[in-house]
C-alpha cells in the first residue's frame, strides 16, 4: 500500500445512490483482489520450487495492484477521507466485502491451485465485460487486470492438468482440493439488489450472466486434468454482506499489525 | 530550457534501466499550465512496485530542467501494452540481453506456444523455464543452443 496516496476533497458525491453502489462493488472487486493477493503472498519464500515461488509472488503481486487502483477509488468515491491504506488496514472483518473462496486457507499446493482456477476463470471474464463499463474509471481498472487475469488463468490451468493428470497421488489430492472448494465458487455468481442496479446501469455486470462462460472453461481444465466437475451441492455464502468465515480475521490480524501498532506511520 | 516532455522522457525505468519510460511507452501525456507541468504515466502492470520510484525521478527530473510544481497521475485506460514499446525500445532490450516481446492481442485463455530467440546468439531453439520472472513483466528462458538462460519480456 502507498504512503503518498493522495487523499479527495471530502463530501464529493456524497448520497448519491449510484457512488453509493459504485463504492459497495468497487470493495467487493477490490476485496476479493486484497484477499487473494494476502493469501498468494504467505506462499513466498515457501513455494515447492524457486520458479513457483517467483510466480505465486508476481500473481500476488497483479491481484494488489487492481486492489489499490479499486480501493484508492473506493475511497475517493465515498468521499470520507479514506484512501487505499485506510480501507485495507482498518477496516474489520465484518466490513470487508470478498467472496469467502478468496480467504480460505492455502492448504497444499492443490487447494491453492483450485483457488487460483476457480477465481481467475472468474475475475478473467468479469474483468473483460467491466472494460466496458459505462464507468470509465473502473472500465480502466479492469481492461488492465483483465490482460495480467490471462497469464493467472494459464498458470493455474497448467498446473491443475500436471497434478490431476500426474501421479496416483497428485491426482487423489487434486480432486480432493477441487472437492473441497468447489462448493465456494457458487457465491461469485450470486446476485443481489446492489448488483442488479448496477446491471441496470450499465456499470457492472450481473455475476450469473458470466457463470455459463465460467463452466466453460473450469470443464475443460478438468477434463483435460481427468478430473470430474464435482457435484453441485452446499452452497457457502455470505462474505459480500461481510459474514465471513472464521479464517478471514486471522488472516486481518496478520495483514493488518504493523498499520494498527503504529498508526500513519510511512516508510 | 528543455522542454517539459524531453525532461521526463529521459527519466530511465528503474528495473530495466536499458530502456526510457519513452521507449518503455508508459509515458503518456506532459502538459503544462502557467508554470505547473502534469505528466500523466500508465503502469506496465498494476501491481509494478517500481511505479513509486518512477514517480519520484520524474519529479526529479523536471525539477532539474527547471519546472518547480511538477504533479504527476496515474491512467489506466487504456491498458498499457508491449506493443507500445518502440523499436528503439526493442533493439536496447535484445542488446541488454532481454528478448523483446512478440506482438500482443492475440492471447486467449488457451496457451500458444511462441518460439522465443535467444538475445545472445539468435537461435530459435529456447526453452521456458517460468513464466513468471525476477519482474511481473519478464519471463525467465533458456536457450538450448548456447545454453545461457535469459529474460523475456512477456507480451502483454
Amino acid at each position: 500500500m502507498s504512503a503518498r496516496s493522495a487523499r479527495s476533497a471530502p463530501g464529493r458525491r456524497v448520497g448519491d445512490r449510484a457512488a453509493t453502489d459504485l463504492v459497495g462493488y468497487l470493495l467487493r472487486l477490490g476485496d476479493d483482489a486484497l484477499i487473494a493477493a494476502q493469501r498468494l503472498a504467505e506462499w513466498s519464500s515457501r513455494a515447492p520450487e524457486m520458479e513457483e515461488d517467483i510466480a505465486l509472488t508476481n500473481i500476488a503481486l497483479d491481484q494488489l495492484g487492481a486492489a489499490r487502483a479499486l480501493l484508492t477509488y473506493a475511497g475517493e468515491l465515498e468521499g470520507a477521507g479514506r484512501d487505499e491504506d485506510d480501507l485495507a488496514y482498518l477496516r474489520t472483518d465484518r466490513e470487508f466485502a470478498n467472496c469467502l473462496l478468496v480467504e480460505l486457507p492455502n492448504g497444499d499446493f492443490a487447494v491453492t491451485m483450485a483457488k487460483l482456477l476457480f477465481l481467475a476463470a472468474y475475475q478473467h471474464p468479469l474483468y473483460g465485460w467491466l472494460a466496458g463499463s459505462a464507468d470509465d474509471r473502473l472500465a480502466g481498472i479492469a481492461a488492465k487486470a483483465r490482460k495480467e487475469s490471462a497469464y493467472h488463468l494459464e498458470h493455474a490451468a497448467l498446473w491443475t492438468v500436471r497434478l490431476g493428470d500426474g501421479t496416483d497421488e497428485s491426482h487423489r489430492r487434486m480432486r480432493a482440493a477441487v472437492d473441497e472448494v468447489w462448493p465456494y465458487t457458487h457465491e461469485l455468481f450470486a446476485t443481489d439488489d446492489l448488483l442488479e442496479r448496477l446491471d441496470k446501469a450499465g456499470v457492472a455486470v450481473n455475476p450469473a450472466a458470466v457463470r455459463d462462460g465460467w463452466l466453460d472453461t473450469v470443464e475443460k481444465v478438468l477434463d483435460e486434468a481427468t478430473l470430474t466437475r464435482p457435484v453441485d451441492g452446499w452452497t457457502p455464502g455470505g462474505g459480500r454482506r461481510g459474514l465471513h468465515t472464521e479464517h478471514l480475521s486471522y488472516l486481518l490480524a496478520e495483514m493488518q499489525v504493523v498499520h494498527r501498532a503504529h498508526p500513519g506511520a510511512t516508510w | 530550457m528543455r522542454s517539459a516532455w524531453e525532461a521526463a522522457a529521459r527519466v530511465v525505468d528503474p528495473e530495466i534501466r536499458a530502456l526510457t519510460i519513452e521507449e518503455l511507452g508508459i509515458l503518456r501525456e506532459v502538459s503544462e499550465d502557467g508554470g505547473r507541468v502534469t505528466v500523466t504515466i500508465t503502469p506496465t502492470y498494476s501491481g509494478c512496485p517500481a511505479m513509486d520510484a518512477i514517480r519520484a525521478d520524474i519529479e526529479r527530473a523536471l525539477h532539474a530542467a527547471g519546472y518547480p510544481q511538477v504533479r504527476v497521475t496515474t491512467r489506466y485506460g487504456a491498458p498499457w501494452s508491449t506493443d507500445w514499446i518502440t523499436p528503439a525500445g526493442r533493439a536496447k532490450l535484445a542488446a541488454a540481453g532481454m528478448a523483446p516481446p512478440g506482438p500482443a492481442g492475440a492471447r486467449g485463455p488457451v496457451p500458444v506456444a511462441l518460439t522465443v530467440r535467444c538475445p545472445r546468439c539468435g537461435s530459435a531453439e529456447t526453452e521456458q523455464l517460468s513464466r513468471f520472472g525476477s519482474t511481473a513483466c519478464k519471463a525467465l528462458w533458456r536457450c538450448r543452443s548456447c545454453v545461457e538462460p535469459f529474460e523475456h519480456v512477456k507480451a502483454l
